[in-house]
């Protein structure tokens, strides 16, 4: 058993680019005005010669980064998740995705958890518009332990991918696994049943468990699975997890378009169709609060991910 | 400009600041240093340049303004409030949730507000958009803008200044609150603007520096400003970031963060001791 870390995982993202960076010259680390917060910070001051501050213009930094990964470079290009991957989505989409350059896009800061600073900095959209790119691997995932082996994944992984951060401290859910096991594309049981699936992501991991918990105690079975890797969608578990309790809900903190509900929706229509209830941002902008207040009122949470499983059950 | 309205404005201005750091205190959140930097310059506007009238927000022929920099409406809805849009008690509820101000403007909830902003480098496009309006249906409104110094960093910047003295927009007046500092440090350190001026004028622009809390100036520079014809305006003002509260005063760390409790009572203290000295005057 590991030591439980509450930390964002902007932070342990920021650490981990520093180990990376330890034994990996070709790692840069791009940022526009905002390093202290998407913690590509950490990075500048250990290695100031591979860091480069772009100041405001996730456009032109997004492009930079390509050029920077056609020489052989490794770039993490970082703002919050609004501004790297819809201010600057089409550069992302022809300067990196078309020629699948070897670009990390990361996004911090991303859904309503952003809170105070209101709709126009809570970015719901992110994993839809990186999914739609062609050969983009999109991954959030949903603790410190995830982090830092997503992080070292995608620096092995040569291709473009779009790393999702948030800006919420969030207790760790894989200290207790020492099986823990990161694959890119690969999805992660964490809570086994047999009545119905919660397919979470991102933050919406740990308030999925949270639920699951809780129904136990009622009698009510939810097998729990983490999808950290968004694209390519581990299509097994979520076919097997579709045969075996025949109902499923997904969970994330982003738009119910496009995002992980419509990916789990592609899958199961294809393979296994089967009932999907969809919790997330009902087709609507968010607007200023404290974080927490927000993420209950938008239904992203334990109670909401609860109250959903029963009312599907009947129970 | 007479000593009277000088002490008007410079008294309303201290109140917008107050307003501004009760705002930011009550939300736990926002941005106080290009808040503050701001301040007299939309208290000119507000009370002694622009055509608008607090009872009617939506009167047609009403002079407009985009605050391309979104992140310091916090000063901005402190003018707002003072020049009557809404009660001064809304400030109090900034960012909360069910909120009439938002983190970033909103044009659909607050009255007063032209436009929404708060991604940088769009409100400029969106001003030039409203002073294209303004030309093609023969209005006389005037539109105002502001923009940080960081936010010149953004690409849209320029194609919006491209397109405003492509399209001759002398309706268009842009404001840059040029006080030196964004988040990551000093603009100039971050991606060096020198010579702006000359960059302005490249791209088509009447230039004018003043010094963005000193209100000669200022009603020197927009009349001048007013006069123009044939092509867009710019007036870059130099300014303090955090002006009127001491230890917020060019300290970058201050940009988006809020005061503590005996850090908000410090600032009232001094902009409270500020406003009574005025009132003195
Ligand atoms: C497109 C975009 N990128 C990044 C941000 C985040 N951000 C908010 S304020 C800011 C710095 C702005 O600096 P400046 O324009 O100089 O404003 P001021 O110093 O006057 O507050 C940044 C990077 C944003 N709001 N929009």
């Amino acid at each position: 058993m590991a030591e439980i870390v509450k930390k964002a995982t902007r932070e342990s993202f920021g650490l981990a680019l520093v180990e990376e960076g330890k034994t990996n010259p070709n790692i840069v680390a791009l940022d526009s005005d905002l390093a202290e917060s998407t913690k590509t910070g950490f990075f500048k001051d250990a290695y100031p010669d591979r860091f480069f501050e772009c100041g405001i213009a996730e456009a032109n930094m997004m492009s930079v980064a390509a050029g920077l990964a056609a020489c052989g470079k490794i770039p993490f290009a970082a703002s919050f998740a609004m501004f790297s991957t819809g201010r600057a989505f089409e550069q992302v989409r022809n300067s990196i995705g078309y020629p699948h350059l070897n670009v990390k896009v990361v996004g911090s800061h991303a859904g309503i958890s952003v809170g105070e600073d209101g709709a126009t900095h809570q970015c719901i959209e992110d994993i839809a518009l990186m999914r739609a790119i062609p050969g983009m691997v999109v991954l959030n995932p949903a603790d410190h332990y995830e982090m830092t082996a997503a992080v070292h994944a995608i620096v092995a992984y040569d291709g473009p991918c779009y790393l999702r951060l948030g800006r919420l401290a969030v207790e760790s859910i894989y200290h207790e696994r020492d099986d823990y096991h990161f694959e890119l594309g690969k999805g992660i049981t964490v809570r086994d049943g047999n009545d119905i699936t919660v397919v979470a992501t991102g933050l919406l991991v740990q308030e999925a468990a949270k639920a699951a918990d809780a129904l136990k105690s009622e009698g009510i079975s939810v097998r729990v699975i983490d999808i950290h890797t968004i694209k390519p969608i581990d299509r097994e578990i979520l076919v097997r997890a579709a045969k075996e309790t025949g109902l499923l809900i997904t969970a994330e903190e982003h738009s119910i378009i496009g995002g992980l509900g419509e990916a789990v929706c592609s899958v199961l229509c294809e393979e296994y169709p089967t009932k999907v209830i969809r919790i997330g941002i009902q087709d609507v902008f968010g607007h200023s609060g404290p974080a927490f207040d927000l993420l209950k009122e938008f239904g992203l949470s334990a109670e909401n991910i609860a109250r959903t499983v029963k009312q599907a059950l009947n129970r | 400009m007479n000593a009277e309205e000088k002490k008007r404005l410079a008294i309303t201005a201290c109140k917008v600041r107050i307003g501004t750091i009760i705002g930011v205190y009550n939300a736990k959140s926002g941005h106080p240093g290009g808040s503050l930097s701001a301040a007299d310059l939309f208290t000119y506007l507000y009370f002694h340049e622009m055509q608008i009238d607090p009872k009617n927000p939506q009167m047609p022929d009403r002079d407009r303004f985009v605050l391309s920099k979104g992140h310091g409406c916090p000063a901005l809805y402190a003018t707002l409030a003072e020049r009557g849009f809404f009660p001064r008690e809304e400030l109090e509820n900034l960012r909360h949730i069910g909120a009439l101000l938002q983190g970033h403007p909103d044009m659909k909830l607050t009255p007063g507000i032209d436009m929404s902003s708060g991604s940088l480098g769009q409100g400029v496009s969106a001003a030039c958009g409203i002073a294209l309006a303004g030309k093609m249906d023969h209005k006389a409104y005037r539109v105002y803008t502001m923009l940080g110094d960081g936010e010149l960093e953004e690409g849209q910047v320029w194609e919006a200044a491209m397109f405003a003295s492509h399209h001759n927009l002398d309706n268009l007046c842009a404001i840059v609150d040029y006080n030196g500092l964004q988040i990551d440090g000093k603009v100039e350190e971050v991606a060096g603007l020198s010579p702006l001026d000359q960059k302005f004028e490249a791209f088509g622009f009447d230039v004018q520096w003043i010094d963005g809390h000193d209100f000669d100036a200022m009603e020197q520079a927009f009349a001048h400003a007013r006069s123009v014809k044939g092509k867009p305006s710019c007036i870059i003002a130099k300014t303090t970031k955090g002006k009127g509260v001491s230890y917020m005063e060019n300290a970058v760390g201050w940009h988006g963060k809020a005061p503590n409790t005996a850090e908000y009572e410090q600032a009232l203290t001094e902009l409270k001791a500020a406003l009574a000295k005025l009132e003195a005057e």
